[in-house]
């Protein structure tokens, strides 16, 4: 079957899907956007978070005809050109990479958390990433970019940390 | 590889910052990963790339009548349907006993062994065919450890007549070890009070979380390109071409984005049937494992039985410790030898004791394989001889803290394997400063309204808001040794290159060290950096077209290739030097004092003898250089004397944990440690090795383990293979203390495996402490502490 739909903007077809293919696998194998992972294929670790609709989804449940005429967000769209979105150049400042395979879908998660709180608490935090798996930072060094991201997000729109939810 | 385009991090890599070493500039492949464009292996694509599966035994022991495959040949967009007839050279690999069937012969030895491989145009045509493939199997009785130590009676893993390499029975490899008069009826009488305890370690799993895979393309001379994630390039190569039947010019690899390894990747996997697949098909073949055959891919930490005695005098000095220890080594030996020459001679742990007495044995069961997991060998014994110091404290009413303290081995100490420590050890001051750190609130302890129950044992399944829970504090000490040990030749190979590009001095380095996220490429670009004072420094792909890097594990990779890297640096430095002196005629005293500062050859007055550029013109300076670290020797395999190790490596941890004692659950409130890093390359990344081992730790404490009943897998999905998530990961202070090892480069000490070792037994240590219970084997289930 052919899908169409959009992913970070741009009009997308792909040919030849097999029933049953997942959205991950169309991303990854039909499109040439690698960028989300596939750690589980079950729905497990995160991995492979993507914007569904602005919604985070993980592209390994969705199948790929579910998508026809939507749109679909991954990390490679988070990035205006050349600048960093503020979740990426956090986590790459605050130590939050080291293999990296977690990061792609950590990074839409925590883009979207910020999206709807912008100054959430540590506990809203691990309650929002609680679906990622990570195995090589302990998660300490997340937790210090998802705040730092906030709080230059916070700069960035003038507003002190002390505000109310956004 | 050809491709529309090459994946950015197979070139050379730009490394930002102008640090050098002791500074935590940002790591070189950092953007690339955070933009998705950082190609992890499962990541590569060629044109005309075939999809590679595996068919797996659905059987722990059994053997094989005959496999028809016709079916799944005859299936369209299927190329290839292998099985060990058709591999062209050697059927078996290893890392340290070649005694695993590439693909099986006549017999299955575990559950998930590999019986055949497809090569398809579609992974849903490889997995249609593999389902096609007949396997008529005979099924035999799974032999476990128990009856793995009585052949005669429960039979062999494999036929005796395998064996004359090595071992006898279903033994892989025992090592034993006598230190003073071990634990002879003197010694036992000189104890005033002696604790003996029984302790059992499941079966851990690294879980990496990007799965095994990898690209073999074929070349038109006849030899293969494979790109791959792997922790040793070399001797991937090195167990693979005797299987392919090429040499080693023939067989080139370099290394894919890794998305972690903690000794996973150590044994090879999908290589060689990738490979084997691309030889007879002559088409580039992709195999990428799912998650369910990940757990089955790769070898796992050694499930083991410990029985320990400690005998001490009353006032809490130890005087003898007996240890006996069973590792489950499963079907194949892979580095099982190494793992149970760690698990004896670091058995008592940071301890001065006079005497001891400890055999330590592998066995060869109907198990998944095991190997190389972070800590390796050193893990199991942890929890077992601090369960013990725990127990012998409590026998003689002392604090667990003191007791320790007391007994803490220091630079100088004898440790059983007759070596004299001769760096700092520092175990009394790690407990000091872990004991001492300020501990987190106890404000969940109360009951009622303003609880936050995220906060609490259960969490938003909000089976509590208070009400019956416990608080207990425990603290774990543990050593770990750093390198390879007993004598192998253990060295890392570094290229620097200096040349002057775009009108500036830049650095290359080239070494074929597997960065499996630890964070060495960000390393290499400091040391250059200090080295030659230069601020552009460019990493090129780890690949074999440079000698080995040895294997990134044993925490050894900053001091091995770092010092490879820092010995390269010299050497171009040097070069340079030599260049001014024959050249420009600088006289021996001017060079014996020269430095590199950005740019610029100074004096010893800080005065500018050349700029680089002028020097080094168009013809750079190339220096590869292999370091070695100080000879080993192999332990004595009856005493166990022997200078077997390198260097040690300690970390400490204090672990606060709520336990609901009426519902079993638990959640760890803070996990602090202290530990001795020789010094701090990249502060950054030490921490996240620190925080990322301990997690690992906590893991084992509480929730992993792969659950083996029978020789069959139950649980191989993150499902049911539980791994720490950020609800289950608690704050993690960390206090790094820095006391140069004279023997290493820059003073410095392994810091990646240590960490893993003292978690456990402090959570363990926590639990019983809130429980009153016994608690002798890891991970802790509910129901263990529910008793139901
Ligand atoms: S790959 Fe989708 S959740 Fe793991
Ligand atoms: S950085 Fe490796 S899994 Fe998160």
């Amino acid at each position: 079957m052919r899908v169409t739909f959009t992913v970070n903007g741009r009009p997308t077809e792909a040919d030849d899907v097999w029933e049953g293919e997942s959205l991950l696998y169309v991303l990854r194998e039909r499109v040439g956007l690698p960028g989300s992972k596939n750690a589980c294929e079950q729905g497990e670790c995160g991995s492979c978070t993507v914007y569904l609709d602005g919604a985070p989804v993980c592209a390994c449940l969705v199948a790929a005809g579910q998508v026809q005429d939507r749109a679909v967000g991954t990390v490679e769209g988070l990035a205006d050109g050349d600048t960093l979105d503020p979740v990426q150049q956090a986590f790459v400042d605050a130590g939050a990479v080291q293999c990296g395979f977690c990061t792609p879908g950590l990074l839409v998660q925590t883009h979207d958390l910020l999206n709807r709180a912008h100054h959430p608490s540590d506990a809203e935090i691990r309650e929002a990433l609680s679906g990622n798996l990570c195995r090589c930072t302990g998660y300490e060094k997340i937790m210090d970019a998802v705040r730092l991201a906030a709080a230059r997000k916070a700069d960035a729109r003038g507003t002190a940390p002390a505000g109310s939810e956004g | 590889m050809a491709g529309p385009t090459m994946p950015k991090n197979l070139l050379d890599v730009c490394a930002p910052g102008r640090d050098g070493i002791g500074a935590s500039p940002l790591r070189p492949d950092g953007i690339l990963k955070v933009r998705g464009d950082f190609a992890y292996a499962s990541d590569l694509w060629h044109e005309d790339m075939l999809w590679g599966t595996t068919l797996r035994s659905p059987h722990a022991r059994a053997r094989i009548r005959s496999v028809d495959v016709s079916a799944a040949l005859a299936l369209p967009g299927v190329y290839a349907v292998l099985t060990h007839e058709d591999i062209p050279g050697s059927k078996f690999y290893g890392l340290e006993i070649a005694d695993q069937p590439v693909l099986a012969i006549d017999e299955v030895r575990f559950h998930g062994e590999p019986v055949a491989i497809v090569a398809a145009d579609h992974p849903e045509t490889a997995r249609r065919a593999v389902d096609r493939i007949v396997v008529d199997y005979d099924v035999l009785p799974a032999i476990g450890p128990a009856q793995a130590l009585d052949p005669e009676r429960y039979g062999y893993v494999h036929a005796p007549a395998d064996y004359k390499a090595h071992a006898s029975g279903n033994v892989v490899h025992s090592q034993h070890i006598r230190h003073g008069d071990g634990d002879s009826a003197q010694v036992r009488a000189r104890a005033e009070v002696i604790v003996r305890g029984e302790y059992e370690v499941g079966m851990q799993d690294q879980a990496f979380l990007g799965p095994e895979s990898g690209l073999a393309v074929p070349a038109e001379d006849g030899g293969i390109d494979l790109y791959i994630a792997t922790q040793w390039l070399h001797v991937d190569r090195q167990q693979m071409c005797p299987v392919l039947g090429l040499p080693p010019e023939k067989v080139r690899l370099t290394l894919a984005g890794v998305g972690g390894a903690f000794g996973g990747r150590e044994d090879i996997s999908m290589q060689v049937h990738a490979c084997l697949l691309a030889q007879y098909t002559g088409k580039p073949v992709k195999i990428v494992y799912n998650r369910e055959e990940s757990f089955f891919g790769h070898v796992h930490r050694h499930p083991a039985t410990m029985v320990f005695e400690h005998g001490a005098t009353r006032d809490g000095r130890l005087v003898f410790v007996r240890a006996e220890i069973v590792l489950d080594g499963g079907a194949y030996a892979s580095s099982s030898p190494a793992v149970v020459g760690n698990a004896a001679s670091l058995g008592i742990g940071p301890y001065v004791v006079p005497n001891a007495l400890i055999d330590a044995t592998a066995v060869y069961t109907n198990n998944p394989p095991c190997g190389a997991m972070r800590g390796f060998g050193a893990v199991q014994m942890c929890f077992g001889y601090e369960s013990q110091m725990d127990r012998l404290a409590a026998e003689l009413g002392l604090d667990p803290v003191e007791l320790r303290r007391l007994n803490a081995m220091e630079q100088g100490s004898v440790l059983p394997t007759g070596q004299v420590v001769d760096a700092p050890a520092p175990v009394a001051e790690l407990l000091r400063r872990v004991e001492a750190m300020p501990l987190p609130a106890a404000e969940h302890r109360h009951t009622g309204d303003g609880v936050d129950v995220r906060e609490l044992p259960g969490g938003v399944s909000n089976s509590t808001h208070g009400e019956g829970v416990v608080r207990g504090i425990g603290y774990g000490v543990g050593i770990k040794n750093v390198g390879f040990s007993e004598g192998f030749d253990d060295y890392s190979t570094a290229r620097v290159r200096l040349e002057v590009v775009g009108g500036a001095p830049v650095a290359l380095v080239h070494t074929a060290m597997a960065e499996v996220g630890q964070g060495g490429v960000t390393v290499h670009a400091q040391i250059v950096r200090t080295e030659l004072g230069v601020d552009l420094v460019t990493i090129a792909p780890a690949d074999t077209r440079v000698g080995s890097a040895g294997s990134t594990s044993a925490s050894r990779q900053t001091y091995m290739t770092g010092g490879a890297v820092k010995s390269a640096a010299e050497a171009v430095r040097g070069a340079v030097f030599e260049r001014g002196r024959l050249r420009r005629g600088w006289p021996p005293d001017l060079v014996a004092g020269l430095r590199l500062v950005g740019g610029k050859v100074v004096d010893r007055a800080d005065a500018v003898v050349a700029d680089l550029v002028d020097l080094l013109g168009d013809e750079p300076v190339d220096e590869t250089v292999e370091f070695r670290h100080r000879p080993t020797q192999a332990f004595d395999r009856t005493t166990g004397q022997g200078f077997g190790h390198v260097q040690y490596t300690f970390c400490a941890h204090r672990a606060v944990v709520d336990v609901d004692v009426e519902l079993g659950l638990v959640k760890v409130v803070e996990l602090a440690a202290a530990q001795d890093v020789g010094k701090a390359m990249n502060p950054l990344a030490v921490l996240g090795q620190i925080h990322g081992g301990t997690t690992q730790g906590l893991g084992l404490a509480v929730m992993e383990e792969i659950v083996v009943t029978e020789g069959r897998v139950g649980n191989p999905s993150f499902t049911d293979y539980l791994i720490p998530t950020i609800l289950d990961t608690p704050p993690m202070p960390v206090d790094v203390l820095e006391l140069a090892d004279p023997h290493a480069p820059y003073g410095l000490r392994g810091a990646g495996e240590a960490p893993t070792l003292s978690a456990t037994p402090a959570i363990v240590a926590a639990i019983r402490a809130a429980t009153g219970l016994a608690l002798n084997r890891v991970p802790i289930r509910p129901e263990h502490l529910t008793g139901t």
